[in-house]
């Protein structure tokens, strides 16, 4: 079946906890996941609630094939309304604490109001129970971790947590989990944090079983692997060089979003690359990256594992960073290195450690830095406000910041804001690259045009994971299309964007869908759950859940109006590279979007969209 | 030919394959909990490292065993573990240096690994062939490859290249 058929509902205010059985219906409708847990949001929240208060509600969801021998099999989803834009959040995390949970007996735990005082919550197998932590308020997720499985007398034992940032309610928050797993984006470690919970601590020893059809199951995933291994991507780019394999590549194709986005190409990418990262250092004769890893389930295993120079200025006095830990991933080394025009790699690697042990997401933190760096190049920001110079390239003031933002000390308490906030408050709005108040991820739209009407429509404001049309328009997957031409984009981006919405329902890495399409996924998921999971009907699901959350985001308040880009994208020219003299053409674009969508002009499904989607 | 499970922990990935295809060769769930082999993260360092029993030839838990529920199988080499037999004292897991075999609080019984027969699922199910089932009696042969490559860096008498 896939699902274990229950979930957890946690009232953090009364302190109960209670095991309630999965809504089959929703889940065949659904599927699990991001799918299942935003049917559960908008059935049970009011979409215009203050995403940091009580009646917020937090969802971590398992799919389907979360714990099984998918590969990739180990991801988990938090879900709530978000913090940073207002919009629906939806974060994914891989390592391990996902799968645990589900082996504890679970699809998913729903937290409700808030804690009077910090706890946390341990699960163990069918028991859970809150207990407080007020011992482990103000501890990193670095020392919350060990601490509680000393506590417990566990090492077998998953936490899922969050560090300072989150309980200081920095807006783009992140929940780590497996010390630097995480559901990066939207400031879902806020609401966490809003909610005096400070970690979910999962031992799961049931297992996952009752799969519908075992030996189809393990025929259908061992297919599937096998195109996973022969996969030039999967099979090799990934592990060799992490998601960072991409660093030149879109550097070289001028869509590097650099200093800003002022620039679209960064003159110090390879210095911060993949490539980078495997060249023995001139200081100790050794390389930034240790090895690969994997997350639960994961054949593919693009994690980076690095280790900080010793003698790099940022730890030179400071042994508690020479150990090895989660490494850069393209979306950090872009956002802490090229928007700040910052070419160091190991303060690049020093910050990323940070953003894990404190929890919070290097894109938006990056991409604030990279505001506050422009405004203070223009002298609207000084020395003595921000605490140190801040000029473009300072790696500095970049490591300096990233302290102060973990702490919530000086003024990384306004980069913790974010740069829609930040750059309003200065009185600089246009400066903010944001959309629906989320900062972007790497890659530029002038370069890539679909990737601008991506980040326009995606329901959890600007990111990458919504609809990564990257792959079609740069890679050729599937197919190659033009990264400069508008034609066609409004289909690609929502053939992309439905299909994301089931990887990212089913429990696997999205990473997958580098090699595989739903034809690779329908096959797994048919042998393991019951309903209809044919091709055609994924094709559905995935349409469904991304319709699912515009309601709610068009409920929240969102209008067609916030479908767009900030001005720079759509009027200052890209100036190198292939796309040198190029906007986006949004406006172009943004019509047959809606009309592809069954959407009216002013982008709310029409009533025989949802009939149709049985919505 | 007598075969030998060879873990080679600088392929490992961490990846719990293994983990979940012992477990469900054995109770027919993925579940690692109940997995006879473990993969090991050491965290600061950025190892990973899967660890089962080596299936001693003078195994300690064969002789601690006072109802000899411990038996060699003979095709394989493998010590197995007679679950009807086994009284589930523990004292194999008192003698086992290796810490490789464990009690089953759902079964009262211990268990270790039994090499599946000759078809030990953890090696079918790794992905980057950290774990193999290769020839008991050469088990150093990549590694010595991996030296004698490195003194194979010099132009052989000779040799037209």
């Amino acid at each position: 079946m896939g699902w274990q058929r229950k979930l957890l509902r946690v009232d953090l205010t009364a302190g109960t906890c209670k095991s309630e059985p999965l809504n089959m219906a929703w889940a065949k409708a659904f599927l699990g996941q991001r799918g299942l847990a935003t049917k559960y949001l908008v059935e049970e929240t009011d979409p215009k609630v203050d995403p940091l208060s009580p009646g917020n509600k937090l969802i971590f969801a398992t799919g389907p094939l979360t714990g099984t021998m998918a590969s990739t099999g180990g991801r988990y989803s938090v879900i709530t309304k978000g913090p940073l834009t207002g919009a629906i959040a939806c974060s994914n995390s891989g390592g391990h604490w996902g799968a645990e949970l589900k082996m504890a007996g679970w699809d998913m735990v729903i937290l409700e109001g808030r804690s009077p005082k910090p706890v946390y919550l341990h699960i163990e197998n069918d028991d859970a129970e809150l207990v407080d932590a007020a011992d482990l308020w103000g501890k990193t997720t670095w020392e919350t971790e060990p601490a509680l499985k000393r506590k417990h007398q566990d090492p077998l034992l998953r936490v899922s947590c969050i560090g300072r940032a989150g309980e200081n309610q920095v807006l783009y928050a992140a929940v780590i989990n497996d010390l630097h797993r995480a559901a990066g984006r939207s400031g879902v470690g806020a609401v966490m944090g809003s909610k005096n919970l400070k970690a979910i601590a999962v031992r799961g020893t049931k297992g996952v079983g009752g799969i519908k059809d075992p030996m189809g199951f393990m025929k259908a995933t061992t297919a599937a692997k096998q195109v996973l291994a022969g996969n030039a991507v999967t099979g090799q780019g990934l592990p060799t060089y992490g998601t960072q394999v991409l660093m030149n590549v879109i550097n070289e194709v001028g869509a590097m979003p650099t200093r800003n986005h002022r620039d679209v190409q960064f003159e110090g990418a390879k210095d911060i690359s993949a490539e980078a990262m495997r060249e023995p250092r001139a200081t100790d004769g050794k390389a930034n990256l240790v090895t690969n890893q994997a997350c639960f389930g994961c054949t593919i295993a693009c994690g980076r594992i690095s280790k900080i120079d010793p003698t790099h200025f940022t730890v030179v006095n400071n042994p508690a960073y020479w150990g090895a830990s989660g490494g850069l991933e393209y979306e950090a080394a872009w956002a802490l290195g090229s928007a700040n025009g910052v070419n160091d790699l190991e303060a690049l690697t020093y910050a990323n450690f940070l953003c894990n042990e404190d929890g919070f997401d290097p894109i938006s933190f990056g991409a604030t830095v990279g505001a506050v760096m422009e405004l203070y190049e223009m002298g609207v920001l000084t020395k003595e406000q921000i605490g140190i110079e801040a000029p473009f390239g300072s790696a500095k003031a970049l490591t300096f910041l990233c302290e102060q933002t973990a702490r919530g000390e000086g003024f990384g308490k306004e980069v913790g804001q974010g740069s829609k906030r930040l750059c309003a408050k200065y009185g600089h709005p246009e400066l903010s690259m944001t959309v629906k108040g989320q900062e972007f991820p790497a890659y530029d739209g002038r370069g890539i045009q679909g990737m601008g009407l991506a980040y326009a429509t995606s329901n959890r404001g600007a990111c990458h994971l919504r609809g990564y049309t990257v792959a079609s328009e740069i890679l050729g997957i599937p197919v190659k299309t033009d990264p400069l031409v508008t034609d066609g984009k409004a289909d690609l981006v929502k053939a992309f964007q439905d299909a994301t919405a089931v990887f990212d329902s089913a429990g696997i890495c999205v990473f997958t869908s580098f090699a595989w399409t739903l034809q690779d996924v329908a096959p797994q998921l048919e042998a393991a759950c019951e309903g209809d999971w044919s091709l055609e009907n994924l094709g559905v699901v995935g349409e469904r859940i991304w319709n699912l959350e515009r309601q709610f985001n068009l409920a929240a308040g969102f209008t067609a109006a916030d479908d767009t880009l900030p001005k720079r994208l759509l009027e200052e020219p890209a100036k190198t590279g292939p796309a040198k003299g190029k906007v986006n053409e949004l406006h172009k674009m943004m019509p047959a979007y809606y009309e592809a969508r069954g959407w009216s002009p002013d982008g709310r499904p029409t009533p025989e969209t949802l009939t149709r989607l049985s919505l | 030919m007598m075969r030998s499970l060879h873990l080679d922990a600088t392929k490992c990935t961490g990846c719990m394959q293994c983990e979940m295809a012992c477990s469900y060769e054995n109770y027919g769930v993925f579940n690692p909990s109940k997995s006879r082999i473990k993969v090991f993260d050491f965290h600061e360092t950025g190892r990973k490292v899967p660890y089962t029993c080596t299936q001693c030839d003078e195994a300690w838990c064969l002789h601690a065993c006072p109802v000899e529920a411990i038996t060699v199988d003979k095709a394989t080499g493998a010590k197995i573990v007679n679950e009807a037999t086994c009284v589930g004292c523990k004292v194999c897991t008192i003698a086992c240096p290796f810490g490789t075999i464990n009690y089953v609080a759902d079964t009262g019984k211990v268990q270790k690994c039994d090499l599946c027969g000759g078809k030990p699922a953890c090696a079918d199910a790794c992905p980057t062939g950290a774990i193999t089932y290769i020839d008991a009696d050469w088990t150093g042969l990549d590694r010595m490859r991996q030296w004698a490559g490195k003194l194979d860096n010099q132009p052989a008498a000779g040799h037209a290249d």
